[in-house]
């Protein structure tokens, strides 16, 4: 049996936090984070406005499962096992679409969208004792939604949806909040993959530090593009702890945000429409909370592997693990449902030139990634990476607090221990909303 | 509306044309291969679960416009564009090169592609071409290039980090 005490070092007194790169490394680590973390929490299944019409379905893998994610014909979003109660096969052989029933191919048990048996080829070949409820398809054990956001529990006892959340369901609110008529999934998914650990991702999506070094070409050319990043922007905000291993890194946006931040980059024709936007905010929110949900951006962890960015565009990035060292990212571009035309344009340049797989920075970080992962193969010989910064003072842009907090959560479960409290408050005590996470 | 184009345009100045274009990309001649491209050209590459994707409505991988494309280039020969420096090696096939059509402006052309790209392994891009091409002189200036990914996924791929 893996020793997983060691494989987080974690010194207040010091200042000092390592992670043993066999967590990134080690075959026996992944299965432990498969029983003990991913078969435990909640997660990400998808939202609402995929599956926006009765019967309209996705296909998802949720830790290793095939699931189908569906909206039955009475409305209600569900999720179901993709394999027949029968032999086996994918009931669902279309990563989208929509549905009455699901046919297995095989032997054509067919099942509705709320999973049960309707019609059994030759059905009287069977013996009566046969319970056909009990032979419906299987189901998550929980499948709950917050604010459009749907995710499944394997695990029958775990506490309920919102619960779980904690301080990150109003960072949730902060962002569903910025549509008058709900958010929805734009068309068009960025299915990509690394070959790297899943938690260097996690690290990687609420990191403040790289930023800068690695991250160049893309400020070069938005300055060349006369979007000046605001000098001094970046500076104000830091991590936080929202409990429940979820964390957010906060600061001020010095770029554009089409909800609802103005920068010359927009140009001078949307600058009426994104202030009114903003005004409308105001008169719903008031000040404090607009300039949250508008000038602000942030980054949002909900433990263990979804994030949501809310930067120069709004983006749902669901990391699916696979292997130690290989994950498949998958990234949906939300979108107001009421936005359309120019100003859906503006969002969609918005992403374009920074998130995805081709655009100007997720490049070098899918390559800092890997090659970090190839650099750990000197596991023997340099057995820890660093992630102090910022250990003993309020939490800054460029500090670790938010990435620490998700180790320690990480590290709790792994080890069977109960979790604690969401620590915000023990590292970066003058830090004011250090209190909103706390769990 | 009967569209009018150049009908003298042969498909083998065509293929000319774009094996040159090819030669000059997987030579990482960028600089020179930018200058094939009109003022009010666009460069798309469209999501893989959605190759007819509009950029204006749907999300895509790459929509340059020119000002874009000219520093993804510039980005491309810096030093910083770190997945692709050093540069990996690529090797592209053209072909199927078809006329399709044209307007007052420009000739329609398709074409099938598979571009190489070989670093810390290979991994191929395949897909479709879909080019307005103006007619220059002796050559042309490209008005519009998209290319359709057959991939399911970029995956094990990762990135679009070369112009395919």
């Amino acid at each position: 049996m893996i020793d997983t005490k060691n494989l987080i070092v974690d010194d207040r007194e010091q200042g000092m936090f390592r992670v043993h790169r066999t967590a990134m490394t080690s075959d026996d680590v992944f299965q432990l984070e498969r029983e003990r973390i991913f078969d435990q929490c909640w997660l990400y299944l998808g939202h609402e406005s995929e599956v926006d019409k009765p019967g309209d379905y996705k296909r998802r893998v949720v830790n290793g499962r095939p699931l189908i994610f569906v909206r039955d014909g009475d409305g209600q979003v569900r999720a179901f096992l993709n394999s027949c109660t029968h032999r086996g096969a994918m009931v669902c052989r279309e990563d989208t679409g929509n549905a009455r029933v699901f046919q297995c191919f095989y032997h054509a048990w067919t099942f509705n969208t709320k999973g049960e048996v309707v019609a059994i080829p030759d059905q009287e070949g069977y013996s009566p004792c046969i319970d056909w409820k009990e032979r419906s398809l299987r189901a998550p054990a929980r499948v709950e939604g917050y604010r459009g956001f749907w995710f499944v529990n394997f695990n029958p006892d775990a506490e309920d949806l919102v619960t779980y959340l904690a301080g990150a369901a109003e960072y949730i609110d902060l962002i569903a909040d910025q549509a008058e008529q709900g958010m929805r999934v734009v068309d068009g998914t960025n299915l990509y993959s690394t070959r790297a650990n899943w938690k260097l991702l996690v690290e990687n999506s609420i990191d403040g530090y790289h930023a800068l070094p690695l991250h160049q070409t893309y400020i070069d050319y938005v300055k060349s593009i006369g979007g000046g990043l605001k000098p001094g922007g970046l500076s104000v905000g830091g991590g936080l702890d929202l409990g429940n291993g979820h964390s957010v890194m906060v600061s001020e946006a010095p770029w554009a945000r089409p909800i609802a931040h103005w920068e010359p980059l927009f140009g001078e024709d949307a600058k009426e429409e994104i202030e009114q936007i903003r005004a409308q905010l105001v008169e719903k929110y008031g000040e404090e909370r607009t300039f949250r949900m508008a000038d602000q951006f942030r980054n949002l962890l909900i433990f263990p592997n979804l994030i949501i960015n809310d930067i120069a565009a709004l983006t749902i990035r669901y990391i699916n693990p696979v292997a130690p060292n290989y994950i498949e990212t998958t990234a949906w571009q939300l979108a107001p449902r009421e936005e359309e035309g120019d100003r859906l344009a503006r969002r969609l340049d918005s992403y374009l030139t920074f998130i995805g797989p081709g655009g100007f920075a997720t490049p070098d970080d899918v390559e800092a990634l890997e090659s970090c992962q190839k650099g750990f193969e000197t596991f023997r010989e340099l057995e820890y990476s660093d992630i102090s910064r910022g250990m003993g003072r309020v939490s800054g842009t460029t500090d670790e607090l938010q990435i620490r907090s998700f180790w320690r959560r990480w590290h709790a479960q792994l080890e069977g221990r109960t979790p604690g409290k969401a620590i915000t408050d023990i590292e970066s005590p003058g830090l004011a909303p250090a209190q909103e996470g706390a769990a | 509306m009967t569209a009018t184009f150049d009908t003298t345009v042969t498909r083998a100045a065509v293929e000319d044309f774009l094996y040159a274009e090819a030669a000059l990309l997987d030579n990482w001649q960028l600089d020179e291969w930018v200058t094939l491209f009109t003022d009010d050209a666009h460069y798309v590459v469209p999501t893989t679960d959605l190759p007819g994707g509009n950029p204006r409505t749907d999300l895509v991988l790459i929509d340059d416009n020119l000002l874009r494309l000219q520093s993804r280039v510039k980005r491309l020969n810096s030093r910083r564009a770190y997945r692709e420096f050093p540069w990996s090696r690529t090797r592209r096939f053209v072909s199927n090169v078809r006329i399709t059509g044209g307007d007052d402006r420009s000739v329609h052309v398709e074409a099938n592609f598979v571009v190489y790209r070989v670093r810390d392994g290979v991994n191929p891009y395949i897909g479709r071409y879909v080019y307005r091409l103006v007619p220059d002189g002796e050559s042309f200036k490209i008005s519009y290039r998209r290319a359709e990914l057959d991939l399911e996924s970029l995956r094990p791929h990762g990135t679009v980090s070369i112009i395919v």
